[in-house]
């Protein structure tokens, strides 16, 4: 029962990274359809660029800050200098240019900070509280949820209740009415980019320092893990992809514990299949299969 | 036209990529011999400079290379300048096969010296019989290097995997009696092996757990060992990994005393991966075979700084830079032993007859029938974080010989740091 | 040094949809390989050893990116999937090869069985477009070191498997030989691919492309075709990984990461989307590239560039060529003669 409560805990929090990182993609999917498969790299730019600053500085927050801001302007730069010029008439042309930026980017930061495993901190401690000698969250899970949290209610808040958020939701779904209408179709997408980077970011800042440390390729699995969290939920969600995380990392967290986490991958691709052949839209879709 | 256009465009692609490499030298040498000439001998290896096993490992290879430097400086090895060519495989077995091709096809190096990797170095050996190039002082501690009828020109190096499991084995059942003690080990040779070394002096262990270097989360392996009330933890990891399963044991508050090969016990890789949990080390014990960093006042250690400085820009100075530079303080007694006619038989006939004498704390074990590397190690205690001797060294071998102390005098450098003919 | 690209132009199909196809009389896919056959064997002898195992690795890499071409250019199915389908060409051509010793019987058993894992994988993709099925076979690509492991006692995880080979015939020095098996694969596969794709086939996997709604309307069985498009894609590579396991001698997961994966989706971008003359171009550029950028890196004495410089490269390539000639290279050539062409 402890370990099961433990997982259940540890899932939890690992879950809300890649919730994060889901939503990620899931805005810029919702702005632009497009998958940014790039997403991983760009968060861990954003990550080595806090760690400079940290290591600077001496800030852990300077340095997450300046992350986050990095982030978004990576993502601005991505959408307003390559994205924009692809040709979208078929979808594998923005993966197949997102798949270049990850190995350009990958590559300089290799150049730049070496391919080895830089430590990188954690803001609090990562021991958890025993309750009846059963660990169960760390300070730094209650810093994940807070922070995740926010960002979620932050979201839902742009979206549903500001004028920006309408516009952008306009932008995304009826672009050439928007125009019409006076909607800057283009800022709204970049605006799109920029919120989604700054997302991505955040889940790299969070999922980092727990494992083996700051790597050119640090994101590769977690954006798979992400991808599927996406998926799940059906790219076109926002709660969706939210849900999606936590599935992800509550199945992951229990099939490591329970029966070895070599198995962790395969998983991941089992509920792909599940999921995707019984509802290829994803759980929260609402239209049949979008033909993307 | 098009056609012609990109063939022409291909030529020119496929020349550039030659053209860089057809400058290395056959030989002028003494007997034709690939890669030897009057002046010079050329040396390859393989090794991770980028990709996740790179951290650490990466400095081997320049650490050997700047002590090949410092005796080039003082005149060479009968006469001839040593050229290291280190390449790049980023741990890949892929690339290995490409890039061990590439040394002995295109730069036509005479030998491959201290090849990184089990499941990288594994896929060369037989293409480095066919091509009968000496194979020498592999890089891992896999008892594949050790099949003198196989491939009598592969030698290795590290104390096999199992000689150290017995070694970490009976500090555990002399130090630690009566406590329980588990295994966390990388599931390959070197996990299965160390544990089987482990488990020939203390028995079954209580409980074993194994990870994969592409999954980086071992909480549930910590989990599974806090639950099942470990005391002690024996671990067969790489350094990333150590510091992985440290730092996650401390997560979950479980604090056993941890006990650790070589491969994965360097304290400042291990340190630089724990960062602010680098205290997390105190009291870990693990085996080392080579001198210490820390140990100021031996000649080895000296010699090796002064190395490091003239030649290595003042790298870092670890147990990869000790290593690297043993490696290569070897290869030179090897070469010198060879003598000045040098071919490729002479080699690996030198290194068969052994009697070197070099920073190692115990012999090689290296003869006609045996090729494998150091026959035991020493314990090693982190204390106010830095390593220190524990007792006395210890020699075994991988079958049943029991675990004795070893007595012999540690060897000192000569003058000039350069060995002998 | 001239090298081995013409005889690839044997594809019949280098019209993406993109660029306008040439109304030029063509030779048959037989004849082109044939010359391609007469002008490798002749390099074999010319080239040295070490320029003759590239040239092996050349033909591996053709028969995979021959192959992908033909399921993402010219049916639209984006895998990312296929170094995990390389894998499973490889091991399986491990494993038996270990068992039986004998070479062709245990390439045989490669084919089948990634025919096989090409069928359900096919099956799964059939239903899915886009992102999802690039999802899909993302979480397969990375499912091959997961697999390793966890069946450990047959895979041997991360450390793999070595390869028993008999050597090669006296009078042929082994990367000779290695040139041969691997060219020869290489062109019956696109000797193979070359007349299926001038075909019904390959029409029906170009109207499935363009228009899902129009095929069904014109009879087309869009899963079917699809489906099929993935199995024959998916043999090709199982060959080319069957090939990486005879080069290499050994097998293990690190031999096929992701980045395999998205390197071989690279080289079928850059060589010109739906094109097996392009296929070869990728081929010829995943061997030569990387060597380029270490040599390079060598020169200026910079570890941190020798890695990771290649990475760069590709990358940049792949962004440059996506946005300004999604032709590909190969497209290149043509552009520039109808340039001068319409300027006379």
């Amino acid at each position: 029962m402890s370990q099961f409560i433990y997982l259940t805990f540890d899932g939890l929090s690992r879950g809300l990274v890649y919730a994060a990182f889901a939503l990620a993609l899931v805005l810029i999917w919702r702005a632009a359809r497009i998958v940014n498969f790039a997403q991983g790299a760009m968060a861990v730019a954003a990550v080595y660029v806090a760690y400079s600053v940290t290591n600077a500085t001496g800030s852990y927050w300077l340095g997450f800050v300046v992350a986050l801001l990095a982030g978004m302007v990576l993502g601005v730069t991505v959408e307003r200098v390559v994205m924009r010029f692809v040709d979208h008439s078929s979808p594998l042309n923005g993966v197949v240019v997102a798949l270049g930026l990850v190995l350009i980017l990958q590559g300089t930061l290799g150049i730049l900070y070496g391919n080895e495993y830089l430590p990188v901190e954690t803001p609090f401690s990562r021991d958890a509280f025993e309750v009846g000698g059963v660990a169960m969250l760390s300070r730094y899970d209650l810093f994940v949820i807070g922070a995740v949290g926010t960002v979620v209610v932050a979201l839902t808040l742009l979206f549903t209740r500001t004028a920006v958020g309408l516009r952008m939701r306009a932008a995304a779904f009826a672009p050439d009415v928007s125009r019409l209408l006076g909607v800057s179709v283009g800022g709204m997408l970049t605006l799109g980019w920029a919120l989604a980077a700054a997302a991505g970011s955040l889940a790299g800042m969070l999922v980092v320092p727990t494992e083996l440390g700051l790597h050119p390729t640090a994101m590769d699995v977690v954006f798979v893990s992400a991808f599927a969290a996406a998926v799940v939920g059906g790219l076109d969600s926002p709660i969706g992809a939210v849900v999606g995380g936590l599935v992800v990392g509550l199945l992951l967290s229990y099939v490591s514990g329970y029966i070895d986490v070599t198995v962790t991958p395969m998983a991941v691709l089992a509920l792909l299949v599940v999921v995707l052949l019984g509802k290829p839209g994803g759980l929260f879709s609402s239209s049949k299969a979008r033909v993307a | 036209m098009k056609r012609t256009a990109t063939t022409v465009l291909a030529v020119v692609l496929l020349a550039t990529a030659g053209c860089t490499n057809d400058g290395g030298g056959g030989g002028t040498g003494s007997a034709n011999v690939p890669g030897v000439t009057d002046s010079s001998v050329i040396v390859g290896t393989h090794m991770p400079l980028t990709g996740p096993a790179a951290a650490g490992y990466s400095k081997i290879a320049p650490a050997t290379k700047a002590y090949f430097d410092y005796v080039n400086k003082n005149g060479g090895v009968h006469g001839r300048k040593i050229e290291y060519k280190i390449k790049d495989d980023g741990y890949n077995p892929a690339n290995t096969q490409t890039v061990v091709r590439e040394l002995v096809l295109q730069d036509k190096v005479f030998a491959v010296l201290n090849g990184l990797g089990t499941p990288t170095h594994t896929g060369v050996l037989d293409f480095l019989k066919t091509n009968r190039v000496p194979d020498l002082f592999v890089a891992s501690g896999s008892r594949s290097w050790n099949q003198a009828d196989k491939y009598p020109g592969t030698f290795g190096f590290n104390p096999d995997y199992t000689v150290e499991g017995k070694i970490l084995g009976t500090y555990v059942k002399e130090n630690l009696a009566g406590k329980k003690a588990c295994f966390l080990g990388q599931d390959d040779d070197f996990g299965r092996d160390s544990l089987a070394g482990i488990e020939k002096i203390l028995g079954s262990v209580a409980a074993k757990e194994s990870y994969v270097t592409s999954n980086p989360n071992v909480g549930p392996q910590m989990g599974a060992l806090k639950a099942a009330g470990c005391e002690v933890v024996l671990l067969a990891t790489v350094p990333g990994f150590t510091a992985l399963s440290i730092g996650t044991a401390a997560k979950i508050a479980f604090k056993p005393q941890f006990v650790v090969s070589n491969v994965g016990a360097d304290p400042t890789t291990v340190g630089k991966a724990l960062g602010a949990g680098a205290p997390l080390m105190e009291g870990l014990v693990a085996t080392n075979y080579l001198p210490l960093t820390t140990d100021e006042a031996n000649p080895w250690i000296q010699l090796f700084k002064k190395v490091n400085a003239e030649h290595n820009g003042n790298a870092e100075f670890d147990n990869n830079t000790v290593y690297g530079m043993s490696v290569g303080y070897l290869f030179v007694q090897a070469l010198q032993a060879a003598g000045k006619d040098l071919t490729r038989d002479k080699l690996t006939e030198a290194v068969k007859k052994n009697g070197f004498q070099g920073p190692g704390l115990v012999p090689l074990r290296f003869s006609a029938t045996d090729h494998s590397g150091y026959g035991g190690a020493q314990l090693t205690k982190v204390v106010g974080g830095k390593a220190a001797w524990v007792g006395t060294p210890y020699t075994t071998d991988d079958k049943d010989a029991p675990v004795t102390a070893y007595q012999g005098q540690a060897a000192t450098p000569p003058q000039n740091g350069v060995p002998a003919a | 040094m001239t090298d081995v690209k013409p005889k690839a132009s044997a594809a019949p199909v280098p019209d993406t949809g993109l660029i306008v196809p040439k109304r030029r009389r063509r030779p048959h896919p037989v004849l082109v390989i044939a010359i391609g056959a007469v002008v490798v064997v002749a390099l074999t002898y010319v080239l040295p050893p070490f320029r003759n195992y590239q040239l092996a690795t050349v033909g591996a890499y053709f028969c995979v990116t021959a192959g992908l071409t033909v399921l993402t250019g010219l049916n639209g199915q984006l895998s990312l999937g296929h170094g995990a389908l390389m894998a499973t060409g490889a091991y399986t051509l491990a494993l038996t090869q270990n068992k039986f010793m004998n070479l062709p019987f245990s390439f045989a058993v490669a084919i089948l069985v990634t025919t096989a894992a090409g069928a359900v994988i096919g099956l799964a993709a059939a239903r899915l477009r886009g992102p999802y099925l690039a999802g899909l076979t993302l979480a397969v690509a990375i499912v091959v070191p997961s697999v390793t492991s966890t069946f450990d006692e047959t895979f041997n995880s991360d450390q793999g498997l070595s390869v028993v080979l008999d050597p090669p015939p006296e009078a042929f020095p082994m990367e000779q030989w290695q040139a041969w098996l691997c060219w020869s694969a290489a062109l019956v596969v696109v000797l193979l691919l070359a007349l299926l794709v001038r075909g019904r086939f390959g029409r029906d996997l170009r109207a499935v492309r363009d228009d899902e709604t129009a095929a069904r309307l014109a009879g087309i069985n869009i899963a079917r075709t699809q489906v099929l498009a993935f199995v024959v894609s998916a043999v090709c590579a199982g060959v080319a990984g069957a090939l990486f396991a005879v080069l290499a001698q050994s097998v293990s997961p690190g031999a096929f990461p992701l980045t395999l994966s998205l390197f071989l989706i690279m080289a079928i971008v850059i060589g010109g989307l739906g094109s097996l003359f392009g296929a070869l171009w990728g081929a010829v550029l995943l061997v030569v590239l990387p060597t380029l950028s270490q040599s390079v890196g060598e020169q200026t004495g910079s570890q941190r560039l020798e890695g990771n410089l290649a990475l760069i490269v590709f990358g940049v390539v792949l962004v440059v060529v996506m946005l300004a000639a999604p032709g590909g290279l190969a497209s290149i050539p043509s552009r520039i003669t109808r340039l001068i062409r319409r300027n006379r």
